[in-house]
């Protein structure tokens, strides 16, 4: 009942679907942790408005759909005469969802660093920089990378959704397909697994980094 | 061309909440009871039955909504079952919905140390006795506040459905745009009413977070 071999030909299609969608996860993933680490800073560090303005951000992202922020970026920004090409409006959704999401975990990591520490850090002679790295943010991070982690792959599933204004990812590449050949299941099915894998290897990945930005834990 | 008022956009938008409202009502509660009895198989300390879920939890959980919603509408009238778009809505958002709570609970109920089974059993207690009056009312307590918060995920799931034809807020929206050439405005009211749907519901998460932070 399922011809998974009438997909074969379209391989070419999956895969520079698969690339799309990479190249946007990567890009994303790292633009949208260091808006969401300065975000973060703002709302722990920053003054009472810079504060809530963060706030506002964060909430009204947190509580609305991923496809509404999207469209309304995408169709309702040329109104006010900004006009962004389907890629750079996806881009800029997702680094911006990533973002607010980020912040909230980011945020609890810093507010888990006790003032104490900061403090031995100054007793002990280390200057701005390195205890801005070394006594809080590496040590912040440490402590809620595995939510991140979380969050990021939450954010690349979350990103099939572009498909919907035409971005040629790996969602794209499965309509088009079903479209062509009526194998609807098939294509999906396929498609499906193409992003289990995915999710799989991204927290492959993001483990084997963290791994290597919390080694100094060992050399104690 | 027909002209729509300010009014008659709101009027449209707030009749598809209602949709949106029941869909998500619907896949809370049908994710909660699928989520429930795969919570009560887990309690069986079954080897296999605990990989059995696990898998369940990493396919849902490692897949797009949006595939599932495809898989659901398009693969199962495919395979020969007539399906509705409001059919595999529900069908998909209670299998997305159950995956994650699945994973809430076994959180919560893990949460409670292990020794309590221990003094339980010691005490004489059978499993169900052990359930009702330790294990559950602790585990209750503990699990509201993230269910409530994960109930915001489940209605902004539901935007998704737009996506299979599913009329609802989104939906609604586009057809909105498409009739108006208004986007700015369309979307923005979109975004307002969803907002207005899961704050109130965030807030009262963290509200329930504190309330049971503060009597531990």
């Amino acid at each position: 009942m399922l011809h998974f071999a009438d997909l074969l030909q379209y391989s070419d299609l999956f895969f520079s679907g698969l690339l799309t969608t990479v190249e946007l996860t990567v890009l994303t993933t790292i633009l949208g942790i260091a808006v969401g680490t300065s975000c973060a800073s703002i709302r722990q560090y920053g003054n009472k408005t810079s504060q809530g303005v963060v706030s506002v951000y964060v909430e009204l992202i947190r509580n609305t759909p991923f496809i509404v922020q999207l469209f309304f970026i995408f169709f309702g920004l040329p109104a006010l005469g900004v006009r962004l090409s389907p890629w750079e409006a996806s881009m800029i959704a997702l680094t911006i969802n990533l973002g607010a999401y980020s912040t909230e975990i980011i945020r609890a990591g810093l507010a888990s660093i006790p003032k104490g520490q900061v403090e031995a850090a100054k007793v002990l002679g280390l200057n701005f920089r390195q205890t801005l790295t070394r006594v809080i943010f590496i040590p912040a991070f440490e402590k809620i990378y595995p939510a991140l982690v979380s969050q990021c792959i939450i954010v690349m599933l979350g990103s099939a959704v572009i498909s919907q204004i035409s971005v040629e990812d790996l969602t794209y590449a499965a309509n088009l397909v079903q479209s062509r050949n009526f194998r609807a299941f098939e294509s999906y099915l396929v498609t499906a697994a193409l992003y289990l894998g995915l999710s799989i290897l991204l927290r492959f990945a993001l483990n084997a980094i963290g791994k290597r930005l919390f080694v100094y834990r060992e050399a104690s | 061309m027909i002209e729509f008022s300010n009014w008659d956009i709101l009027r449209n938008l707030l009749f598809a909440t209602q949709w949106t409202i029941l869909l998500s009502l619907a896949a809370f509660i049908g994710g909660s009871s699928v989520a429930l009895t795969l919570t009560a198989l887990r309690l069986t300390r079954n080897k296999v039955v605990h990989k059995l879920i696990r898998g369940y939890v990493e396919l849902f959980q490692g897949t797009p909504l949006l595939m599932q919603m495809f898989l659901c509408f398009f693969g199962l009238s495919l395979l020969g079952y007539e399906i509705s778009a409001w059919g595999a809505a529900i069908l998909s958002l209670t299998l997305f919905t159950s995956a994650f709570l699945v994973e809430i609970w076994r959180g919560c109920i893990d949460t409670l140390p292990k020794g309590q089974w221990e003094a339980c059993r010691c005490l004489g207690l059978s499993f169900l006795q052990t359930l009702r009056h330790i294990i559950l009312p602790q585990a209750i307590r503990v699990a509201i506040a993230p269910t409530v918060g994960f109930s915001v995920q489940v209605i902004k799931g539901t935007a998704l459905a737009s996506v299979i034809g599913f009329v609802e807020l989104t939906k609604v929206g586009t057809m909105l745009n498409n009739a108006t050439f208004e986007p700015f405005k369309v979307f923005a009211l979109v975004a307002i009413i969803y907002f207005l749907l899961c704050y109130p519901l965030s807030l009262y998460s963290k509200v329930l977070e504190k309330k049971f932070n503060g009597s531990r």
